[in-house]
């Protein structure tokens, strides 16, 4: 099996906060996340397919293709945006990069249709990324919603 | 048809050290072939970068597998706080007994780290230069672990 990896490097603003906790809660729990005005990163976006090369092309997919879908479904939604206000996928979450990571899952899982989706990676910055992958056996992961 | 997702979170730490490695079970000779210039008597040192992977759970409330606010003081506490500006050798008890390679202190931090509440430490990995890096990995803790 091949491995292939697509960067996508995209600008935004987000701030945490949880509407059940009191402002004091919200300060303790997420620190200066908590600012109301927002804050932003430079993120970057690493997104895995997983499969075998086309005997014709030898290609697991055309890369051009995967970079399009990046740009649709990802860049046009989330660079230099909110995410708190502007992205519907993120709306009642917080946006921390677990859940970018998990909610660019979704979004990108049924679009890849020629090898399958392997990992999705997101660099809040150089010292800090999650990863949404898939449990090998199902087991204590995410539920799928 | 795939499994439930899976998400893990990885942070980067620093720490500066030095080490040298020699071990008494070998004669000096043996020292000099296994280790070549790691063996300097004096210690040489590297600016350790450490990347803590931890998974599970995504927290409801916060959105989080670890809130940074409690793994990050918890790194500092366990590892830079005692690792930091030391003779490992010399400054942290375990490497009196073995030789402080990056391969053992991966050991050292993933068993210092394990106890982390909040999510399960999955991974230590340690870039010892930009050319040099090791992982640990719990794989074989889990598979001994399991029923």
């Amino acid at each position: 099996m091949i491995r292939v990896t697509r960067k996508l490097e995209f600008s935004a603003a987000h701030f945490y906060h949880n509407p059940k906790f009191s402002a004091e809660e919200n300060r303790r729990v997420f620190g200066k996340c908590n600012n109301p005005h927002g804050h932003g990163h430079n993120y970057i976006l690493e997104v895995t397919v997983a499969g075998e090369p086309d005997p014709e092309t030898g290609m697991v997919l055309d890369l051009k293709e995967l970079k399009d879908i990046l740009q649709r479904e990802v860049a046009e939604r989330m660079d230099h945006r909110h995410l708190n206000h502007e992205v519907p996928e993120l709306k009642g979450k917080i946006p921390t990069c677990e859940n970018i990571a998990a909610v660019i899952w979704e979004l990108l899982e049924s679009k890849i249709t020629k090898g399958k989706l392997d990992r999705v990676r997101v660099y809040e910055s150089a010292d800090l990324f999650a990863d949404c992958t898939t449990e090998p056996n199902g087991a204590h992961g995410r539920s799928r919603a | 048809m795939s499994g439930a997702l899976k998400l893990s979170l990885t942070r980067r730490y620093r720490f500066a050290a030095s080490h040298r490695l020699y071990s008494p079970a070998f004669s000096e000779e043996e020292n000099k072939r296994l280790y070549g210039k790691c063996g300097n008597p004096y210690g040489h040192g590297h600016n350790y970068v450490i990347e803590v992977t931890v998974t599970g759970p995504l927290d409801a409330d916060t959105g989080m597998v670890a809130n940074l606010c409690e793994l990050d003081p918890f790194v500092e506490r366990e590892v830079i706080e005692p690792f930091d500006q030391r003779y490992l050798n010399e400054e942290v008890g375990e490497f009196q007994a073995t030789v402080p390679t990056t391969e053992n202190v991966c050991k050292e931090i993933y068993r210092r780290l394990k106890s982390f509440p909040r999510a399960r430490v999955e991974r230590i990995r340690i870039l010892e230069t930009s050319n040099n890096s090791f992982e640990f990995s719990d794989e074989a803790e889990m598979r001994e672990a399991a029923p």
